[in-house]
């Protein structure tokens, strides 16, 4: 990708009497950019691949172009990581969150630099990771709290104590916000996974570079493989098998393409998935973030559990 | 028929081997005939439960599943047999009925077959009175590795002898034996022994079965075929739990035996969770939809 001259190198004699090469430019090595599934680092099964431009022309990379067996192979990579996952202590999760944060700091001044080639502005890149990394530890907080402020004790006719608590829904299918791709990608993988829910998420098509390298900031941040799996490719191939999985519970859409949210809403009537839509966030704003977003991938449960005769015992409940 | 020197078994170039099984895996089987594998495959299970916590409740709901595979699909076949411990043959045979699948019984001291001969003997003479159409025996791999091929010989002749009418599967256990040169050899005393069956291993030693394993075995029963005209059927065990696995074995099936081997006659799949696997896939083909492991029944 980067042009490269090699000029004839300057030989010099060190102390030592020995030759020391100083070849004047070394040969740059590139990342290749690969999806992410199951805490490994594969190609795409298709084999196949797109060069994502910038506005100045440049080519940014060879990034996969995610097939539905890919797909398939994630789910079952976050299917299978959703036990362990949803069974740790929520503190736990709160403290692996965290761990994300200062993964994504130690590693700042490689995503402005992604950024600014997919467009961004110095300063614009700088708003957008500091932001990015503040809203991983505003979940990491609160992995352990949000269970209180969506519970609920609940009133009843009977002699009965009933109470509601939300539980992860399984396995979300995520199609992240296209234009913010660092984030708009952060803002809705953390609530979803601070929840105890495992995901696989469709990154940016035309900015890809931000969420593979999110990828390895996951892989180093004792995040278990499989509780986040990324693909590169495009929406419109996959978003129908995100939505007619049987497996997946839960469907994210970050877009206000509006055949695309209808067909979310038709397909996932299959099995029932949860369709969440988030076309109307500003992810920069306060609004941004929210206990809330964590809420809308839980499911709800209540529990009856017998107890003496109200009346009796003098219970409110 | 003469009984050949097992010493001199042939010798089995593992490099080769490795080589040729795993060129099946590159198969492309699609469409309709990834179809008909897939209810191939169903139909040559045999659905096994061999634990120490199974009880009647147990051996009954898997009886169960074997006539009532995925019942929002009508016109799947069954399996081909259940597999369980000769204390679970009653309790089996009662919940099949005239159902066509077969009880297989698992004998002789399984899993370790450390139990004398006459014990071993009255556990396959229990297991076939109880009702048992198949006995699954373990080979003495300890005799067998102390080189004693006489006495695993004559062992598993009297097992034959004693099983009277129910075909006789003879268990390697491939993962204890050390070599392909063994399991070649293991193979070759089993057939001439009078092994119905050979079947890689009890399930309850890793490694299980494995491609190259199968190919071995495969390729004794082609020889035993060309030098007596008599069939053996193979049964590769344990491990085998997704359908892709499930036709790479088919597809070896079909090339090293061909044709006449293709049914639950002469084939089966070990397995208890497979049949969910290959039900789910089935499925995926029917209705163009990825499936989920809740919408079936719990292995």
């Amino acid at each position: 990708m980067a042009k490269t001259v090699i000029k004839k190198s300057n030989i010099h004699i060190s102390s030592n009497g020995m030759e020391k090469h100083i070849p004047e430019k070394r040969l740059e090595v590139l990342k290749t950019y690969k999806i992410y599934i199951g805490g490994q680092f594969p190609r795409t099964e298709s084999g196949r691949y797109y060069v994502p431009v910038n506005k100045s022309g440049k080519k940014l990379a060879n990034v996969c172009l995610s097939s539905r067996k890919d797909f398939r192979d994630a789910m079952e990579s976050a299917r299978g990581a959703f036990g362990g996952w949803s069974g740790r202590a929520a503190f736990n999760r709160g403290q692996i969150l965290y761990r994300m944060a200062e993964m994504l700091e130690g590693r700042k001044a490689q995503f402005i630099d992604e950024l600014i080639q997919q467009d961004s502005t110095a300063a614009q890149a700088e708003v957008e990771v500091n932001l990015a990394i503040d809203r991983l530890i505003y979940y990491a907080g609160w992995c352990d709290k949000y269970q209180q402020i969506f519970s609920a004790v609940n009133p009843v006719a009977s002699s009965h104590f009933n109470f509601s608590v939300p539980e992860p829904t399984g396995v979300v299918a995520v199609i992240a916000p296209q234009n913010d791709s660092l984030l708009g990608l952060v803002s809705v993988i953390a609530p979803v996974i601070a929840g105890g829910n495992t995901c696989v998420v469709l990154g940016s098509f035309d900015k890809p570079l931000c969420c593979v390298t999110f990828a390895e900031v996951l892989n180093s941040s004792d995040l278990p493989g499989g509780v986040v799996n990324i693909l590169t490719g495009k929406s419109s191939e996959l978003a129908s098998w995100f939505a007619e999985h049987m497996d997946v519970n839960a469907v994210v859409y970050c877009e206000k393409d509006e055949a695309t949210q209808k067909m979310f809403k038709e397909k996932s009537a299959v099995n029932v998935k949860r369709v969440v839509l988030y076309d109307k966030v500003n992810w920069y704003s306060d609004a941004g973030q929210s206990p809330y977003f964590i809420n809308d991938t839980q499911e709800i449960k209540t529990t009856w559990h017998p107890i003496e005769n109200i009346g009796g015992g003098g219970s409110k409940y | 028929m003469i009984i050949p020197d097992f010493r001199i078994s042939p010798r089995v170039d593992q490099v080769g081997i490795e080589e040729r099984a795993s060129r099946v895996t590159k198969r492309s089987i699609k469409k309709e005939s990834k179809m008909n594998g897939l209810l191939l495959a169903l139909n040559m299970i045999d659905l096994t439960t061999l634990e120490g916590k199974d009880t009647d409740g147990k051996v009954k709901q898997l009886c169960y599943k074997a006539q009532h595979l995925h019942d929002a699909y009508p016109g799947l076949p069954t399996v081909a047999a259940i597999c369980v411990y000769p204390s679970m043959v009653k309790t089996a045979k009662q919940a099949l009925g005239n159902s066509g699948v077969k009880v297989a019984s698992v004998a002789t001291a399984f899993p370790s077959g450390q139990a004398p001969r006459d014990v071993k003997i009255r556990d396959t003479k229990y297991a076939v009175a109880n009702g048992a159409d198949e006995v699954d025996m373990v080979i003495s791999r300890g005799k067998f590795l102390m080189g004693e091929y006489n006495y695993v010989f004559d062992e598993i002749a009297a097992i034959k002898e004693a099983c009277g009418d129910a075909r006789l599967k003879v268990i390697l256990e491939t993962g204890e034996l050390g070599s392909y040169d063994k399991v070649r050899r293991a193979s070759d005393i089993a057939m001439y022994a009078g092994a119905d069956f050979i079947k890689t291993s009890t399930g309850k030693i890793s490694p299980a079965a494995t491609l190259p394993v199968t190919l071995v075995m495969l390729e004794a029963i082609r020889d035993f075929y060309y030098v007596t005209g008599k069939m053996i059927a193979m049964k590769p065990a344990g491990g085998i739990s997704k359908s892709k696995l499930a036709l790479h074995y088919l597809v070896m099936l079909k090339e090293v035996l061909g044709e006449a081997w293709m049914n639950n006659e002469w084939f089966r799949f070990g397995a208890s969770s497979l049949a969910n696997d290959l039900l789910m896939q089935i499925v995926k083909e029917k209705t163009g939809l990825y499936q989920s492991k809740d919408y079936f029944s719990i292995d």
